[in-house]
C-alpha cells in the first residue's frame, strides 16, 4: 500500500480518502481499545499511543485472538495499578528481562493445546528489549517461536527517571549521561542497533516505525501477523518527560527523527531489506535536536557545533546506508536532492 | 514392576506420565539426564501433546514455564545449582503469580569455588522464594514425589520443587519402579488452571500492587503453604493406596521409639543415617532418625511431636548460612521452642564430600562424650584451615584460597605452596 495524503504546510496525514479496509483500526467505532482510557501515562506519551495502535492492529488482524506479554517498564506501570487495568486483552507481566521467554511459553502452550489460531505479542521498552531482555529476545528469535515482539523505543530508562540505555542516542542528556565537564551527553561509539541485530537472526520480519506514521505502524503490525515465526517491530516513541519535548509535539518530533535521517524507517524479511519509508522533505538534524531539552547543551554559547556536525554525519550515513532518499520527483516534490546536497555539504564530508 | 534404572531416567519417565504440555530445558549438571530423556520421549511421540523448548538460560526456562502455565498448560523444567540461582528472580515471580509449575532440582553446590557435586546450598538459598520444597530420600521417592508434586501444585496453585541429591540419586542405577501410567492418570486429573490467559475472557495477570494490598497477597501465599501441610500427608496416603508403596509426606521417623538422640536430616543421607542408627541400636544406643521431606512448608508441629520424646537433637545439614551456621536448624529450633532440648548442628557433605558411616559414628561418639559443639563441621580439616588463615595474615597477597588448599593437600598436578 502506498499512502501519501500529506496536507500542505503540516506533517499530518489524511485518512478520509482511504478505502474502509485500508482505514485505520482507530477509525472503526468497534475498535478493540486494547489499551483503553484511564491509564496513567504522561501527557503526550508516545509509548501509550504506539501501543494502542499496534495492539489494536494486532487484534484486528487476528479477529481478537491475541495474548500479550509485557516487560516491566512505563507501559506496564502506567497501565496496570490494580484494580484499574487498562488492558482489554489477556495480558501478563512477569519480569523486566523475560517478556520474550514468557511469550515463548504462551506460544508453546497454545501449540500443545492445539490453539494455534490464538497469537502472541510481546512488548517492552528499549531498556527491557535492547539491554536486560536481549538474551531472551535473541533466544526467542533463534528458536523460531511464533511471537511478534514490539519494542517501544523512547531511548532511555524513563520509568526509573531517565537513565541511559543502549538505545540512547549519542550526545543525549540523561540522568546518567549528564553533560558535565568535557562530556557532551551520551558517549559516541556505544549503543546497539536492535533492528539490525534482529535482521542478523534472519527472522521472517523486522520493521521499524514511528508514531508519526501510525498508518504505517498499523500496516506493519498487520503484515507481521500474516507471518508465522519470530517477528520484530521497533517503534520510535518520543517521551516528552525524558526528552524535554513539548507534549503537544510528540508526533512532530517523531516525524523529525525520520525526516532528518536519524531514525531510518524500513522493513526486512528473512534478513533482507524489503523497503524503506523515504524521507519526504530532508531537514538538518538541528531541526530535530532543537525540539528537545536533552540536546540543549549542544546549542547556545559556546555550544558544541562539532557534536551537532557529528550527529549530522550519522544521519547522512543512515541516508546512504538505508537509501532513505527517494528518487527526485517521485511524489511530485521538487528540490529534495538539492536539500540533501546542501545538508551533506555542511558536514565537510568528514566521518565521525 | 521394578527394573534397573538410573534415577534421572526414572524421574523423566515418571514426569512424562504426568503429561506435562510444556517442558523447557537448559543443560546443567547433574540435572541433564532428566531433560535429555524427556527430549527423547517428546521426540518419539511417546509424550504428546508436549512442546519441548530448548532455551538459552535457566532464567528463560523458568520464564517459558511461567508463560506456559499462565496459558493453562502443565509446565515442567529441571535445574540445579547455578541454574537455580540464575532463575531466582523468575522463581519468586512464578510463586507470586501462583503458577503451579513443577521443577526437579538435582541438588548441587554453588560456586565459587565451582563444584559440580552434591549439597543443598542451591535449594536452601532459594528457600524463601515461595515454592514448596520437597526433599527425596531415594530415587524411588524422587520419582514418586513428582506425581504428588503436580497434584499438590495444582491443588494449591503454587509451584513445587522436588529436590533430589545430584549424582547420589540422579546418577545411581538401582531397581526402580516407574509409577504405572493408568494409576498416574487416575491419581492426577488434567490441569484446571485457576487463572488463564484467554482472549474470550481477558484477564490482567501480574499487575502492580501497592502497599494497600501487598501484605494480604503475600499472606495468602503463606496461608496456601500452610494448607499444604494438610494436603501433603493426604496426598502421600492416597499415593500409597493407589501405588502400593509409601513415598513423600511431611516427614518420616526411623526407629524413634524410645530414642534419646534423634538425628534430623534431608535427602539421600537418610540411607546412611539409618544404617548408622541400626548399628548403634545394636550396641544398645537409644537413637533414631527423622527425615524432613517437606521443608517448605515446614512441618513444625509434626516435627515437634516427633522429637519431643528425645533428650537431644542433631540436625545434619548439607548446607549452611555463612556467618550464622545451620539453616534447617533455625527452623527446627523454632519448632522445639520451650522444650529445652539441646540442639546440635552438623554441617556435612558440602560439595560432594561423602558422608560415611564412619564419619557419622565419630560425630555421634563426640556427642555421647559431650564434646560436640552447637555447630560442628563434619570432617573439617582444621589444620589446613589454620595454615591458610596464617598465610592470609602473613602475606599481603596470599592468592586464591582454593588453589592454596589444593596445593596443601598435594592434589595431583599441584606443586608446593
Amino acid at each position: 500500500m502506498s499512502t501519501r495524503f500529506y496536507q500542505t504546510g503540516t506533517f499530518a496525514i489524511g485518512n478520509r480518502l482511504l478505502e474502509p479496509a485500508e482505514a485505520s483500526a482507530q477509525a472503526d467505532p468497534d475498535r478493540a481499545n486494547s489499551l483503553t482510557k484511564g491509564h496513567r501515562a504522561c501527557q503526550g506519551c508516545g509509548e501509550a499511543l504506539g501501543a494502542r495502535y499496534a495492539l489494536d492492529a494486532a487484534v484486528r488482524a487476528t479477529g481478537g485472538r491475541v495474548i500479550a506479554a509485557n516487560a516491566t517498564g512505563c507501559l506496564e506501570v502506567f497501565s496496570t495499578p490494580f484494580p484499574e487495568s487498562s488492558w482489554r486483552l489477556p495480558w501478563i507481566h512477569s519480569l523486566f528481562g523475560n517478556a520474550p521467554a514468557v511469550a515463548t511459553g504462551i506460544a508453546a502452550a497454545l501449540r500443545a493445546q492445539g490453539r494455534t489460531g490464538t497469537r502472541v505479542v510481546a512488548q517492552g521498552g528499549d531498556g527491557g528489549t535492547v539491554d536486560i531482555g536481549l538474551g531472551c529476545l535473541s533466544g526467542m528469535f533463534e528458536r523460531g517461536d511464533d511471537v511478534l515482539y514490539i519494542c517501544y523505543d523512547n531511548e532511555a530508562y524513563m520509568n526509573t527517571g531517565v537513565q541511559r540505555s543502549a538505545a540512547t542516542p549519542h550526545a543525549a542528556r540523561t540522568a546518567t549521561t549528564e553533560p558535565v565537564g568535557r562530556q557532551t551527553g551520551n558517549p559516541f561509539g556505544q549503543g546497539k542497533n536492535l533492528p539490525l541485530i534482529a535482521m542478523a537472526h534472519e527472522i521472517p520480519y523486522v520493521a521499524t516505525a514511528t508514531v508519526a506514521e501510525l498508518r504505517d505502524l498499523e500496516r506493519k503490525v498487520a503484515r507481521a501477523m500474516e507471518l508465522r515465526g519470530p517477528r520484530y517491530l521497533h517503534v520510535l516513541v518520543p517521551c516528552p518527560l525524558g526528552w524535554g519535548s513539548d507534549p503537544a509535539q510528540t508526533i512532530a518530533v517523531a516525524r523529525l527523527a525520520k525526516e532528518t535521517g536519524l531514525f531510518p524507517v524500513f522493513e526486512a524479511e528473512e534478513g533482507r531489506m524489503t523497503g524503506v519509508s523515504p524521507i519526504r522533505r530532508l531537514l538538518p538534524v538541528e531541526d530535530y535536536l532543537r525540539t528537545q531539552r536533552r540536546y540543549a547543551h549542544l546549542f547556545g554559547d559556546p555550544g558544541h557545533p562539532e557534536t551537532v556536525a557529528r550527529l549530522q554525519r550519522e544521519a547522512n550515513r543512515n541516508i546512504e546506508r538505508f537509501g532513505l532518499l527517494a528518487e527526485p520527483g517521485e511524489d511530485g516534490e521538487p528540490g529534495r536532492r538539492g536539500d540533501l546536497l546542501e545538508i551533506l555539504e555542511t558536514d565537510g564530508g568528514e566521518r565521525g | 514392576m521394578a527394573s534397573q534404572l538410573e534415577g534421572s531416567l526414572a524421574v523423566a519417565r515418571t514426569v512424562a506420565r504426568c503429561r506435562p504440555q510444556v517442558v523447557c530445558a537448559y543443560p546443567i549438571t547433574p540435572q541433564t539426564h532428566i531433560v535429555e530423556a524427556l527430549s527423547r520421549l517428546v521426540g518419539s511421540g511417546e509424550l504428546a501433546p508436549c512442546e519441548f523448548v530448548n532455551v538459552e538460560s535457566e532464567f528463560a526456562a523458568m520464564s517459558v514455564a511461567i508463560g506456559a502455565s499462565a496459558t493453562g498448560a502443565r509446565a515442567y523444567t529441571a535445574t540445579a545449582s547455578q541454574g537455580l540461582l540464575f532463575m531466582a528472580e523468575a522463581l519468586f515471580n512464578a510463586s507470586g503469580l501462583g503458577l503451579p509449575i513443577v521443577m526437579t532440582v538435582a541438588n548441587r553446590a554453588i560456586g565459587a569455588p565451582i563444584n559440580i557435586w552434591n549439597d543443598h546450598s542451591d535449594a536452601m538459598a532459594l528457600r524463601d522464594c515461595g515454592w514448596l520444597q520437597l526433599y527425596a530420600t531415594s530415587s524411588q521417592e524422587a520419582a514418586d514425589m513428582h506425581v504428588q508434586a503436580f497434584r499438590l501444585a495444582e491443588r494449591c496453585s503454587l509451584p513445587v520443587m522436588v529436590c533430589m541429591d545430584g549424582f547420589v540419586l540422579t546418577h545411581a542405577f538401582e531397581p526402580l519402579e516407574v509409577p504405572d501410567a493408568a494409576a498416574v492418570d487416575s491419581y492426577l486429573p488434567p490441569f484446571q488452571p485457576r487463572q488463564v490467559l484467554d482472549p474470550l475472557d481477558p484477564v490482567t495477570i501480574g499487575a502492580m500492587v501497592g502497599p494497600e494490598a501487598f501484605t494480604e497477597v503475600r499472606y495468602l501465599a503463606h496461608a496456601k503453604q500452610l494448607e499444604a501441610l494438610d494436603e501433603i500427608p493426604a496426598l502421600a496416603q492416597e499415593f500409597e493406596a493407589g501405588f502400593g508403596r509409601a513415598s513423600g509426606g511431611l516427614l518420616s521417623g526411623y526407629r524413634c521409639e524410645g530414642a534419646d538422640t534423634i538425628v534430623v536430616a534431608l535427602g539421600s543421607v537418610l540411607g546412611t543415617l539409618e544404617e548408622v542408627v541400626d548399628e548403634r541400636r545394636e550396641q544398645g544406643a537409644a537413637i533414631g532418625a527423622v527425615a524432613i521431606k517437606s521443608f517448605r512448608p515446614f512441618p513444625s508441629a509434626e516435627l515437634r511431636a516427633a522429637l519431643s520424646g528425645g533428650r537431644r537433637v542433631v540436625v545434619l545439614e548439607r548446607a549452611f548460612s555463612v556467618g550464622v551456621g545451620g539453616i534447617v536448624s533455625g527452623d527446627v529450633h523454632a519448632a522445639l521452642s520451650g522444650l529445652g532440648l539441646p540442639l546440635h548442628t552438623v554441617v556435612a557433605g558440602l560439595g560432594g564430600r561423602a558422608i560415611t558411616r564412619r564419619s557419622l559414628h565419630a560425630m555421634l561418639d563426640e556427642l555421647d562424650g559431650d564434646r560436640l559443639g552447637e555447630l560442628h563441621f563434619l570432617e573439617l580439616d582444621r589444620e589446613v584451615v589454620e595454615r591458610e588463615l596464617t598465610r592470609g595474615r602473613d602475606h599481603a597477597r596470599p592468592g586464591p584460597h582454593a588453589e592454596n588448599i589444593l596445593r596443601e593437600l598435594g592434589v595431583v598436578g599441584a606443586g608446593p605452596v
